[in-house]
């Protein structure tokens, strides 16, 4: 699933990871794709990740993963880098999820009672990029679905999502819900319905597989 | 003529703090942390203190330090998602925390540096970070005010500095420190060095010296500032 959200990415364009299962994405890039990744803290241009042992102390991205710079990266402050958010001019972003309701709706920031750490840059991410995908394992870990008709838990962004890769599938977000795009291999339309707690559109045409 | 030296001693710039002040703290996770003046504040031993910084450090890191010494009564921040003490002092009752989206806080002490009331802002109109907050509509489109934000004091770290406090940051340890660097009218730098007057070129200047109030040279770059090994 990884590899298929890479392909997701096009030459040229500016791409936040978010943090947890997105920031796997890089991993599936070959070396010489023009692509800029851009990182809340303050940076363009991030390049691979370091281990402890050879990193830079001041070099981290928004995850607090010791990183690289690519030739042509640049540095600014947190004003600036939110402006790249706001301003239009980030691309893509890939983020993490609670929960997707069929309309686009995010949860992925606050579970009451249980996780409340504060949003971050998440709420800008989810609201500002041009392009808002997540990426995501079908299923909580109780084995509850993500992907719902409308999100229990406290939004990060309202009708924001227009693409989720799971472990079982690619669905797209439409005026009429969620559509089954593709599917993982050995998987079938019916494994998908069940695992998600809203109505799939499931197309007459063979579905492609990744 | 010639530039105001405004070098000081750690001890003596920590001693302006007083009980109950505000407090701006550079830095997002350990890059651009001023962790000698953090520690210094606990030295000094200042109480019900508010903090604003992008995030709550991590255990035994930063200003965990000082939530840790019972120092802070509010922090002002975006994510404590590394610091589980933070999150268990907020949720005992123990440390009031106000959380803002992360660019948004940066405008918001960006404005009160510019000397500017309050900034419009569409950001979480739809989520709960909404809730209390006045809306106006602006050509058809409803915003939230979000007011400025400046403190009594301002904690910032440095790479370079001059005696007269322009300062030069580097790579990922930039972040919120030109910000806060504005917005507070006492401003105490931290620098990893403190090169003479005329050494550091005035077009890499990142904060001008006229926002900076005392500089102050690190004897050394103690372990706090290392790589984290997690």
């Amino acid at each position: 699933m990884v590899a298929r959200a890479a392909r997701e990415i096009a030459p040229g364009m500016v791409v936040n990871l978010g943090i947890g299962l997105p920031t796997k994405v890089v991993n599936h890039l070959p070396a010489d794709f023009p692509v800029c990744l851009h990182t809340e803290n303050g940076m363009t241009g991030i390049g691979p990740a370091l281990s402890p042992d050879r990193a830079d102390r001041n070099l981290i991205d928004a995850g607090g993963a010791y990183v690289t710079p690519v030739p042509g990266s640049a540095f600014f402050d947190s004003a600036t880098s939110f402006a790249v958010v706001r301003s239009g001019r980030l691309d893509l972003t890939m983020l993490g999820a609670f929960e997707v309701s069929e309309t686009g709706d995010l949860a992925n920031w606050k579970i009451p009672g249980k996780f409340s750490p504060g949003a971050g840059g998440g709420i800008e991410l989810a609201q500002k990029a041009r392009r808002v995908a997540v990426l995501t394992t079908h299923t909580d870990r109780a084995g509850n679905p993500k992907l719902k008709q409308t999100c229990a838990l406290p939004l990060s962004a309202s009708a924001c999502v227009t693409r989720i890769f799971t472990d079982l599938a690619v669905i797209d977000v439409t005026p009429d819900g969620f559509a089954l795009t593709e599917l993982a291999e050995g998987t079938s339309p019916e494994d998908v319905q069940r695992a998600t707690d809203a109505p799939l559109s499931i197309p007459d045409a063979p579905i492609p597989t990744f | 003529m010639r530039l105001p030296d405004k070098r000081t001693s750690i001890e003596a710039v920590i001693a302006h703090i007083k009980d109950g002040d505000s407090i701006m703290v550079g830095g997002f996770g350990v890059p651009g942390t001023p962790m000698t003046l953090i520690r210094a504040l606990v030295a000094h031993g200042a109480r019900d203190l508010t903090l604003i910084k992008n995030d709550a450090n991590e255990p035994g890191m930063g200003i965990d330090h000082l939530l840790q010494s019972g120092q802070v009564k509010r922090l002002i921040t975006t994510h404590l998602g590394l610091n589980s003490h933070a999150i268990g002092l907020m949720n005992s009752g123990a440390l009031e925390v106000e959380f803002n989206a992360q660019g948004i806080l940066a405008e918001r002490i960006r404005a009160g540096g510019a000397g500017i009331g309050a900034i419009l802002s569409d950001i979480g109109i739809d989520t709960e970070l909404a809730r209390g907050k006045q809306v106006v509509e602006m050509n058809g489109t409803p915003y939230l005010v979000e007011p400025a934000l400046r403190a009594d004091v301002a904690l910032i770290h440095a790479d370079t500095a001059d005696p007269f406090g322009n300062l030069a940051y580097v790579a990922t340890a930039q972040n919120f420190n030109p910000l806060m660097a504005m917005a507070a009218p006492l401003v105490i730098a931290e620098a990893e060095r403190v090169v003479p007057l005329g050494e550091l070129d005035p077009n890499t200047v990142h904060t001008p010296g006229v926002f900076v109030d005392h500089v102050t040279e690190l004897p050394e770059i103690t372990e706090d500032y290392a790589v984290v090994r997690r």
